[in-house]
């Protein structure tokens, strides 16, 4: 699957060299990690330009509360006409964890955004509806940050 | 008008003016179409839908914070859980993702097993789509047919797994154990009857002229949005686009086999539905040429810190006897590093993505639901339909919200 992707990490660094931070390549699969204020305008040059028109995935994880920056957003890019895969990841503080939502860029994103927000509490700023959507409105913290316990803090009720 | 009114006891109101305002309806969780617990906020201008948003939620179980306290062969029974209409298409996804991080090869026998059971499991996954979705738009016979079909593939997989519903068939490495004996009569048995079933599933509502007067034109999304909105499997194919991973992507050895990508360009529920009801003939096409190439060999890879021992080893092996101590009482380490393993699963791509630090459990697992996704489009299939119109969408979406909220 890797081969061929090079094209793509090469346009988006001749396109603008601060786009990419840094390029992983493992078991097939290429990873560029990129900047979170930029992540609009560069899934936006991969979807008119180079074919990646279907987001796959989109989901968050937290590294460790001792990490920084803590959270990671990956995006899973996907094209339906050369069917080449790639990973965007973007990474936010705990301080400030805000970057800009690509729901205008793919309508598919908004409850990806709403879950990752939701379970990680990482905030798409832009986006039409950021609203928890697995858990329920009145539920206090985010579940999967890894200081949050798996048995939660108190029994939760639905009063 | 007039005398009717003149009749109403004193007290009440009658209202032989249209709404001025429109009404909203709470539509579930536990409303027996919406599949289980999945809650539709219609805002209705008489019977018109003018905006449906889904809620859901109802059915979190928090999965993926759980598999990240379990080691990666206990987070095989959660992932059975999620789609449970699909468990072993689950399975399938959650092994191979940590078997590309341990990059471990998997042999073929256990490779052409692995098609042969989720084939069957997608056959039975559309029975069910294809009975409840009949039932809920009134017709009930097809349910029985569909149900009778489904309940042979179900016995199928007990008699290899043990498990009807859970099979936990795939473990990372290979397979639990080997299938019974008779278990090649048994699948034959099975298709040889399945083209008629499928003939009469035709007869009973593919030809009927109330089912396309109800399916035909409801429920419109074009190829671009269907793009947009993420779509997967038979709805983005019944939108007019040919993906399927099984040939785009394809993963357990699926290149090799012969079979065809059913897609139509309307883009409604009929169209959806005519895509899966083609696509149970090139399942049974698969499952056909799978039993063909069955031929004895391992089913286990050649990783013995991974995969378990037989048990005739543990009794004659010292070091069977420590590495199966070890695998269940520790785990095994899987080397450090990040993954998406997407599959086609019965309902459209169901991606796993795991992160793994190094140890004996995963930092991070994520799975893509099929049904999420396409769940999430269902505001634009829905809205400016009649609200009979919604269930007809939902149906044809076919989603299961056990994999929707994880």
């Amino acid at each position: 699957m890797s081969e061929g992707l090079g094209k793509f990490v090469d346009a988006l660094r001749d396109h603008d060299p601060e786009w990419v931070h840094s390029v992983t390549e493992s078991l097939d699969e290429v990873t560029v990690t990129v900047p979170a204020g930029a992540i609009v305008e560069i899934c936006t040059f991969l979807r008119a330009g180079h074919g990646f028109d279907l987001l796959a995935d989109l989901c968050g994880a937290d590294r460790g509360p001792e990490e920084d920056p803590r959270f990671e957003v990956n995006y899973h890019l996907f094209s339906t006409s050369h069917y080449k895969r790639i990973r965007l990841k973007a990474l936010v503080s705990e301080d400030d964890p805000r970057l800009p939502s690509v729901s205008d860029v793919w309508k598919t994103a908004n409850w990806h955004e709403r879950e990752t927000y939701d379970l990680l509490g990482v905030v798409f700023e832009g986006h039409p509806d950021l609203r928890r959507i697995l858990l329920p409105s009145d539920f206090d913290g985010h579940a999967l940050r890894k200081d949050y316990p798996l048995r939660g803090y108190e029994p939760y009720s639905m009063n | 008008m007039s005398t009717a009114v003149e009749n109403i006891p004193a007290g009440f109101d009658v209202m032989d003016q249209p709404l001025e305002s429109e009404m909203t309806l709470s539509m579930g969780p536990q409303h027996p179409s919406t599949h289980g617990v999945l809650r539709l906020d219609l805002r209705l201008d008489g019977e018109l839908v003018i905006k449906a948003i889904p809620d859901i939620g109802y059915l979190h179980t928090g999965m993926e914070k759980l598999i990240e306290y379990k080691k990666y062969q206990q987070g095989i029974v959660i992932t059975d859980r999620m789609d449970y209409l699909n468990p072993l298409g689950n399975n399938l996804a959650y092994v191979m993702a940590a078997e590309k991080l341990l990059q471990i090869e998997i042999p073929e026998r256990a490779q052409v097993i692995r098609v042969l059971m989720c084939e069957l499991q997608r056959i039975a996954s559309h029975m069910v789509w294809f009975g409840t979705s009949c039932l809920d738009m009134g017709a009930m016979t097809p349910f029985w047919f569909a149900f009778k079909e489904r309940e042979k593939i179900l016995n199928i997989i007990e008699s290899a797994s043990g498990g009807r519903m859970t099979p936990s068939y795939f473990r990372i490495g290979g397979l639990m154990m080997d299938l019974p004996a008779g278990f090649e009569n048994r699948v034959r048995q099975f298709l040889d009857n399945f083209p008629d079933a499928l003939n009469t599933f035709d007869t009973l509502i593919t030809g009927n002229t109330i089912w396309q007067s109800r399916t035909m034109g409801i429920g419109v999304i074009d190829k671009e949005d269907a793009i947009d909105w993420g779509l997967t499997g038979p709805c983005l194919r019944g939108s007019g686009v040919e993906l399927d991973l099984r040939r785009h992507n394809p993963y357990t050895g699926y290149e090799t086999y012969d079979f065809d990508i059913p897609t139509e360009t309307d883009g409604d529920v009929w169209s959806r539905f005519l895509v899966r009801m083609r696509e149970l003939r090139e399942s049974y096409k698969i499952v056909r040429q799978a039993l063909e190439r069955l031929k004895p060999g391992p089913i286990k890879a050649d990783a013995p810190k991974v995969v378990l021992p037989d048990r005739d080893d543990m009794r004659k092996h010292m070091d069977s006897l420590i590495h199966h101590f070890l695998i269940v009482a520790e785990g095994f380490n899987v080397p450090a590093g990040e993954v998406y393993m997407p599959i086609e699963a019965s309902k459209g791509e169901l991606g796993v993505y795991m992160k793994s630090n190094g140890g004996p459990k995963p930092e991070r697992v994520h799975f893509r639901g099929p049904s999420f996704v396409n769940l999430s489009a269902l505001p634009v299939m829905s809205e400016g339909e009649m609200i009979a119109d919604v269930v007809a969408v939902i149906g044809s979406l076919d989603i299961v919200l056990g994999e929707i909220d994880r």
